[in-house]
């Protein structure tokens, strides 16, 4: 199993956080995985982007034109990734802010409100992790178990007492994707 | 009484503000709350005001103004990190009828840069030099400048500005005005509209020394926030520059007509 | 096995430094490696094995400070990209010219001169050709990994006092900023100042009385003696290329077509290769990890099992083809690809190159 993706949205959104936290959860079960960010001053309030690699095999390139899995959160990114899902591929993406829906039908395409529900929970913060949740219900590539795992490893000792919420958050993402096309 | 219509609002006679031709229209890149782009524009206007415009070579530093080159709508060259005032004598030497300027951050000035910084100031170099002292490495993500203060946090100094262990803050336009090739030296800032109103006339006063050929160099430093560095809003920040910044860097003139002052 | 952890490349970098016994590290922010200085700091080593960090006020100073360190007898590192690496030149000329042993980073950027932040391997002539003045080598390691960015650092402090050499791992704004998985090495104790003293008989520690003095110098205004001087480094120079090639092979066994690629390239043409190969072409790669030495012999050698094309990737306007040309000329055909100025090539571009440029003809 090779899972190539890419999450794309503004700086403030958590993307590369989500990124790392899925990254975590593959060493969790013994993959590979490689994280490689969008970087420099661009960035200040800009787009981001991380491409994501989780893998059963060594991992060659880090740096990809074309993906397994798209998920994209604001509008800049759906115009610049959208055609960059591999034929079959998955996209998922937060219509929230959204003024062009996707259009490909060779691909599936699923939504997820990842804005509207962090808010109703609560917390905007949560955001990536109710994205993180529906593209796990999309495609298992890591188990829920080994995101926690993952996470008490990535986070401070100081932040375990917020993870209960995060796991609140993934299964939010979980129940509430759907396929768009 | 009659509505009034956009066109007859916007009348050369009601004009009250015009953004100088100077600054060209490209939107700034800066945090917004940042005082690079009111640094910019006061300097812009103090040259549009003296119809320095077709005279006058800048020279663009290594840090967040980088790119003042893309805002500042005359000639322009960019440096070397820290090496500006040694382009701008280069310029200077051989264009002596012109005005030559550097802009340069802290980093730039006061790390990097020391050596050119000083001696350009010890040669008496007929240049003006605009020092924006944010306290902080701005352009690549917030690490410890020469400024920074002791115990104040950085993505190099996490704990605080350990002194003992990373020396102390570099009060560099002191320094300077101890040079006797320095002819003018001012510290300001551009927080308020006050402070804007005085930073101008020093820049203005810099500028008018290079035009009437003054003996020496002329030094104004402006000291700034950079909220995204010190990981405040911008009025925390500003609030911050005058709590801290502001009694370790003192406002005012520090050299006139090449005299010390006090 | 060590600690597994998921690091940025120049994360692991400056963890290794402090694993591998380092005494010092000298730095001055730049990106795309200021993750090196600033992990230290938050690291503060000096409180978990001894090691000084220091911020330099530029990367001239690093320099040398490096120098005084490592003519001491310790173990330090610096680490920079590309417009701060130029500034260290002159500091590298001198210490190869004195023969001292240092570890440092290139974290490379696009250029020439201010450039971009974006990721590139154009220092390559700068890195294996000289960069500073004289006649003068330094070992050039490039990882293709956030592991070997750890492991090259401990690797580097074993060539560079080996041989009392300068060690460049050459990295790029890719492997720097990327985070993968890395199994941490077991922490080596530093050095303790006897066994310093013991060790490197030619550092300065301060003259016993009755014992000669030690001199860190590269001048010598007798000329003989300093052509003298120049053939102790070349017949060094010489053991180090006899003996430290290091380089790696994928898929080359039947191949036809070969990719040859450092770094993050190499991590790109090894998809190449797979993309290759599901379209039926007989390609393989060949990774450079030792830059200099040059692993030209084990190239040429290769060459000869009926190789038809080399295709060098790097992203540069070609630097290494130069090399490769050099080792297989008049055994196959040789081509360069690679984007440049701060833009990475795909996946895909390259095995079109290698399609266009040495296939198709
Ligand atoms: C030789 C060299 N070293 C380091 C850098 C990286 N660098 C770019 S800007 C900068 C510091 C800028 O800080 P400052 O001068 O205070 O300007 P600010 O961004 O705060 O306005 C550094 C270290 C560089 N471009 N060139
Ligand atoms: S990083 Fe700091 S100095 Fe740079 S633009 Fe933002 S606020 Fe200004
Ligand atoms: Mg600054």
């Amino acid at each position: 199993m090779t899972e190539e993706m890419i999450i794309a949205g503004f700086g403030g959104q958590g993307v590369l956080s989500m990124g790392k936290i899925l990254a975590y959860s593959g060493i969790m079960q013994d993959q590979e995985v490689s994280w490689m960010p969008s970087y420099g001053p661009e960035m200040r309030g800009g787009t981001a982007n991380v491409v994501v690699i989780v893998s059963d095999e060594r991992i060659s390139s880090p740096v990809l034109t074309v993906f397994d899995t798209a998920i994209i959160l604001n509008q800049q990114s759906m115009d610049k990734f959208e055609k960059s899902v591999k034929p079959g591929g998955v996209l998922i993406y937060d219509p929230n802010g959204i003024t062009h829906h996707p259009l490909r039908t060779d691909i599936n395409i699923f939504q997820i409100e990842g804005a509207r529900l962090a808010s109703e929970m609560g917390n905007a913060k949560i955001f990536n992790m109710v994205v993180l949740g529906a593209y796990l219900k999309v495609k298992p590539v890591v188990k829920i178990e080994n995101v926690i795992k993952g996470l008490k490893k990535s986070l401070p000792e100081r932040y375990h007492k917020l993870i209960p919420m995060n796991e609140d958050a993934l299964n939010m993402g979980m129940k509430n994707v759907v396929k768009y096309n | 009484m009659a509505t009034v219509t956009l066109q007859e609002i916007i009348k050369p006679e009601n004009l009250v503000y015009k953004k100088t031709d100077l600054m060209t229209d490209k939107a700034l890149s800066y945090c917004p709350g940042c005082g690079h782009g009111t640094a910019h524009r006061i300097t812009m206007e103090v040259l549009e005001e003296l119809g320095m415009e077709e005279n006058t070579i800048g020279v663009a530093p290594v840090g967040c103004s980088v790119l003042a080159y893309e805002f500042m709508n005359i000639d322009m060259t960019q440096a070397a990190h820290g090496r500006a005032p040694a382009v701008a004598t280069g310029i200077k030497r051989v264009w002596p009828n012109k005005i030559v300027f550097t802009y340069q951050g802290d980093g730039d000035l006061a790390a990097i840069g020391t050596a050119e910084t000083i001696h350009a100031c010890n040669r008496g170099e007929k240049i003006v030099i605009i020092f924006v002292n944010n306290g902080i490495y701005g352009m690549t993500g917030g690490q410890m400048a020469p400024t920074t203060l002791p115990g104040m946090k950085s993505s190099t100094s996490p704990y605080g500005r350990e002194v003992e262990m990373m020396g102390n803050p570099l009060k560099m336009t002191e320094l300077v005005a101890q040079l006797p090739g320095t002819y003018f030296v001012s510290r300001q800032a551009v927080h308020t509209p006050a402070a804007v109103r005085r930073a101008k006339k020093a820049i203005r006063k810099a500028f008018e020394n290079q035009r009437d050929n003054k003996p020496g160099l002329s030094f104004v430093e402006i000291v700034s926030n950079c909220n995204s560095g010190w990981k405040m809003t911008p009025t925390d920040a500003n609030k911050w520059m005058e709590d801290n910044m502001f009694p370790f860097y003192p406002l005012g003139d520090i050299k006139m007509d090449g005299q010390l002052l006090k | 096995m060590g600690e597994l952890k998921l690091m940025k490349g120049n994360e692991a970098l400056a963890e290794a430094a402090i694993r591998a016994g380092a005494d010092a590290y000298f730095g001055y922010p730049i990106t795309p490696q200021s993750e090196v200085i600033e992990y230290l700091m938050a690291e503060k080593p000096w409180e978990r094995t001894g090691m000084v960090v220091l911020q330099a006020e530029s990367e001239v100073a690093a320099i040398n400070m490096v120098y005084g360190a490592a003519g001491a007898g310790k173990r330090v590192m610096t680490s920079s990209s590309s417009p701060g690496v130029s500034l260290k030149q002159e500091g590298l000329s001198y210490i190869a010219g004195s023969e001292l042993p240092c570890v440092y980073a290139n974290v490379v950027r696009g250029g020439p001169g201010l450039g971009t932040i974006q990721p590139s391997q154009a220092d390559y002539f700068q890195s294996t050709k000289g960069g500073g003045h004289g006649d003068y080598r330094q070992i050039v390691l490039a990882p293709a990994s956030v592991q070997e960015m750890s492991d090259f650092v401990k690797l580097g402090f074993e060539l560079a006092f080996k041989y009392r050499i300068a060690v460049l791992i050459l990295s790029d704004g890719v492997i720097g900023q990327m985070m993968e998985k890395v199994e941490l090495f077991d922490p080596i104790p530093r050095m303790t100042d006897d066994e310093i003293v013991e060790k490197y008989p030619w550092a300065t520690t301060g003259k016993k009385k009755g014992t000669a003095r030690r001199i860190i110098t590269s001048l010598d205004l007798d000329s003989h003696k300093m052509e003298e001087h120049n053939h102790h480094l070349q017949a060094k120079y010489k053991t180090i290329s006899e003996n430290e090639v290091r380089y790696e092979l994928f898929d080359c066994d039947d191949a036809e077509y070969i990719f040859v690629a450092y770094g993050s390239s190499a991590r790109i043409a090894q998809k190449s290769v797979q993309l290759a190969r599901a379209k039926g072409i007989k390609a393989g790669l060949f990774r450079l990890i030792s830059l200099y030495p040059f692993p030209g012999k084990e190239m040429a050698a290769l060459c000869k099992k009926g190789v038809k094309g080399w295709l060098a990737v790097e992203m540069s306007a070609g630097q290494m083809v130069e090399d490769v040309m050099l080792s297989v000329k008049g055994c196959a055909k040789v081509a360069h690809y690679g984007r440049y100025g701060g833009i990475v090539h795909s996946p895909e571009e390259v095995l079109h190159a290698m399609e266009e440029k040495i296939i198709g003809e």
